[in-house]
């Protein structure tokens, strides 16, 4: 079994470097000599960042100082490795470069301040660029000579769907082209036997489900920015959300793209089969790219049938081994019908009623669940409900809940899920993580957090799709705040990568944390990313500063 | 007022999600198929208003009524866990159902009124799926009792109510005497949601299927639906780039 981990920090210094390599696979060594169960069953009360275990010897403290440098710049000084890197020698737009934007767009070359700010600024207003060209393109054509055109006069370019992600990936840092799908926004084609959709990438989801809806089916992913997010970011950054526990990721329900390379090359690879072992399958690549290998201009995606009857359960625990016990309880007896299991903590209730002033439906409690079922027989899946509610009272896992089985009252439930994110930009400012965790540790993470923090912060809140293991840990102070960051980071990174965790379950890693990506990635795996974008790349001009770590630049 | 019963009258009425509405292919109806039955909005905020009066203790007991088929069932169920003691359901199914109207269903309600020894009747002012707003006014006609409807505020005081009424020109503030019938507004209150240890005991409540000739009510309809068609299709608008566009289309148009 292989059970050596290498942390592999970018080369501070060799002599480092060698003491972090032999202080690791000390560590590992001692792992693997010692019984297994004595280790995982005496962890189980530790925190896994515990750097003074018995099993960890002077090596600790060369761990610990490695990372700190990473936050440091190299004359000791603090630069945040989630901070913009200085501008990359790209050309800067000029007049004639206009001239030819505004031929091929005409009306849709965007240079007024007022119009283009809005682009230039994040969803959670946390960063911002200062573009001065916003492009419109309407059609796969127009999107390829943009490209082309950006290539020959290495002009960078920051393509924009939505504009709704969380990691700064959407917006430019410098004065980046900004070249946004919001125009290609047409359904190109549904067939109602095999339910694919194709459509431009510029579709926003929320449309994108009314129309299926009307049409009995579903689309495979929900997320509460549905109502601006648009499919083509959706795929470029692999987007989870609501319903991946039911219908997996986008890696497994896109069945095709329709691209344009950075040299303006349209790569039609819109199949719509469901099977096609035909050579390397190349949209995998570009799913979850952030932008950086390719525009998507297309897709194409496999839609479930709209479920017939839709139940949402809200259910109160004291504590979270409970609601690990429920979540048992809930595969087993609503296994085939669950499509969703989603938690928050009493914090985030807080904050809804607080900021949103919407009222708890339940009693209070630590946690909250929520459980959501999709079936095709009503009746069936009443009875199966029916039947898992009350075991889940009767043994006492669960303290209260409720019921929907209506339109009106389920989307008041899921509002309890779905708006936390905006309860906290009304609580201050917000610093986000999203982690990937084993499942029975992603509540430590919270709880070791706010010991941490003590009153530096404002508010400390988990929630999120603990059902796949990705939890949503925000802080919040009243305005921002570097001696908080300090703390939070890399604190947070080193406990995920502890656990072997993901530090970006979902978000992506766009601007904020592109530097972190060794956390959870080998540096071999880092390198052969960089020579993938080299070779589709070359110059660089797709989204530059994202995704990629700053180091590989050299 | 402290021993007397109170029914509530819970219209299961067909929900609605838009743009799911069809017409039938012989226009003689709305495509009722598949389509979820629900406790009416209205009738729910008139059911949580019973609860609430009988837990400020101003009423002794709180009956949920339904009319119509067999899933009516559910929507009365939901009605006890929120907090009604027992259940009446009158049973009409079929061709009465499709027929059934605001007339027929207040002198059911009448009828059960008298039999039950009601002193209040709370009903939503009006369903989502016919916006009728007639029932509550009709019962009242029928028993010769006093009404008040759109209430958005109730309170009882003594053997009177005090009822606040949401009307075109502001609010309305009167004073009836009981037995009397109100009718809920969507200011009144917000429904609880039911909780689990309340659906669980909503289980063993017990609920009664009477039919309409039992209470001696003619389910009859009055009226013959001639034809049901859709709204004519709402034509798409169009944008234009510049103002001279806009002259040369609206010219074409023969607006201007």
């Amino acid at each position: 079994m292989h059970c050596c981990w290498e942390l592999v920090l970018p080369p501070v210094s060799t002599v480092m470097a060698g003491l972090l390599k032999r202080a690791l696979r000390l560590r590992t060594a001692l792992r693997c000599l010692c019984d297994y169960n004595m280790l995982s069953r005496s962890t189980a009360t530790l925190s896994p960042v515990d750097f003074h275990s018995p099993f960890l010897t002077c090596s600790s403290e060369q761990v610990l100082a490695s990372t700190r440098k990473l936050h440091a710049g190299a004359d000791g000084s603090k630069v945040s490795p989630s901070a913009a890197p200085e501008r990359l020698p790209f050309c800067r737009v000029t007049e004639e470069d206009l001239a030819f934007f505004r031929k091929i767009l005409a009306g849709r070359t965007i240079v007024d301040p007022d119009l283009v700010e809005p682009s230039n600024v994040d969803w959670l207003k946390s960063v911002r660029g200062s573009s001065e060209v916003l492009l419109r393109p309407q059609t796969t054509e127009e999107v390829s000579q943009i490209l082309s055109y950006c290539n020959s006069r290495n002009l960078a370019v920051n393509p924009q769907g939505g504009n709704t992600g969380l990691v700064g990936g959407s917006v430019p840092v410098y004065d980046e082209i900004i070249l946004s799908t919001s125009l290609m926004n047409k359904i190109l084609n549904f067939d109602s036997i095999s339910g694919v959709l194709t459509c431009q990438a510029g579709c926003v989801l929320e449309n994108l489900s009314f129309y299926l809806e009307e049409r009995d089916y579903i689309m495979p992913l929900d997320l509460g920015a549905k109502g601006s997010c648009q499919i083509g970011g959706n795929v470029a950054t692999n987007a989870g959300g609501l319903r991946l526990l039911r219908y997996g990721s986008l890696h497994g329900t896109v069945l095709g793209l329709e691209l344009v390379l950075a040299d303006g090359q349209v790569l039609d690879c819109l199949s719509t089969l469901r099977k096609d072992n035909t050579g390397y399958d190349l949209k995998q690549l570009f799913i979850g790219s952030e932008g950086t290998l390719g525009v998507i201009t297309a897709v194409s995606i496999l839609c479930p049938r709209k479920p017939k009857s839709v139940n949402v359960v809200f259910l109160g625990c004291e504590t979270f081994e409970q609601l690990l016990k429920t979540f048992q309880l809930c595969k087993s007896m609503l296994g085939e019908i669950l499509s969703a299991f989603e938690f928050l903590d009493s914090e985030c209730m807080r904050l809804l009623n607080t900021h949103l002033k919407l009222p708890n439906p339940i009693s209070d409690c630590p946690f909250y669940i929520v459980i959501e079922t999709s079936g095709s027989d009503p009746t069936h899946d009443a009875q199966k409900l029916h039947n898992f509610l009350e075991e889940a009272m009767t043994s006492s896992l669960v303290s209260d809940g409720t019921v929907a089985t209506e339109e009106a009252k389920i989307k008041a439930l899921w509002s309890l899920r779905e708006r936390v994110t905006e309860a906290l930009t009304h609580d201050g400012f917000t610093y986000k993580y999203d982690i990937s965790l084993p499942v029975e540790r992603i509540y430590q993470l919270v709880t070791d957090m706010r010991k941490h923090l003590g009153n530096r912060a404002k508010s400390v809140v988990g929630y999120g799709h603990v059902g796949d293991g990705n939890l949503h840990l925000n802080v919040t102070s009243p305005s921002k705040d570097p001696a908080l960051l300090a703390a939070i980071e890399p604190f947070v990174y080193e406990w995920t990568a502890s656990c072997r965790g993901s530090i970006s379950a979902e978000h992506g890693l766009g601007l904020k944390k592109r530097n972190y990506i060794y956390y959870s990635k080998q540096s071999q795996a880092v390198a052969l990313m960089g020579n993938i974008k080299a070779m589709l790349d070359p110059k660089g001009i797709l989204n530059p500063y994202k995704t990629l770590p700053d180091n590989l630049k050299q | 007022l402290s021993c007397k019963v109170l029914s509530s009258v819970v219209t299961p009425c067909y929900c609605f999600v838009s743009p799911q509405i069809r017409v039938k292919p012989d226009n003689t109806g709305v495509v009722t198929d598949g389509v979820k039955h629900s406790m009416n909005p209205f009738c729910e905020i008139a059911v949580e208003e019973a609860v609430k009066l009988k837990e400020k203790k101003l009423i002794k007991e709180v009956v949920a009524v339904s009319c119509g088929p067999q899933q009516s069932q559910e929507t009365i169920r939901t009605a006890l866990a929120m907090g009604a003691d027992r259940g009446i359901h009158v049973d009409v199914s079929g061709k009465d159902y499709e027929n059934l109207g605001p007339l027929q269903v207040s002198k059911i309600l009448a009828a059960l009124a008298k039999q039950e020894d009601a002193q209040l009747i709370l009903l939503g002012k009006q369903a989502i799926d016919d916006d009728c707003n007639q029932t509550g006014q009709m019962t009242a006609a029928l028993l010769d009792w006093p009404q008040g409807t759109f209430a958005s505020e109730v309170s009882l005081e003594g053997d009177k109510i005090n009822l606040v009424r949401e009307i075109d020109g502001g609010l309305e503030h009167i004073k009836i005497n009981t037995p009397a019938v109100i009718t809920a507004d969507l200011r009144l209150n917000t429904p609880r949601y039911a909780t689990l240890p309340n659906i669980m005991k909503a289980k063993k409540k017990k609920i009664v299927t009477v039919k309409p000739a039992d209470l001696g009510v003619d389910v009859t309809s009055r009226l013959e639906v001639l034809k049901v068609e859709e709204p004519p299709q709402r034509q798409a608008g169009m944008k234009v780039e510049t103002v001279e566009d806009l002259v040369v289309k609206l010219k074409e148009a023969g607006r201007v």
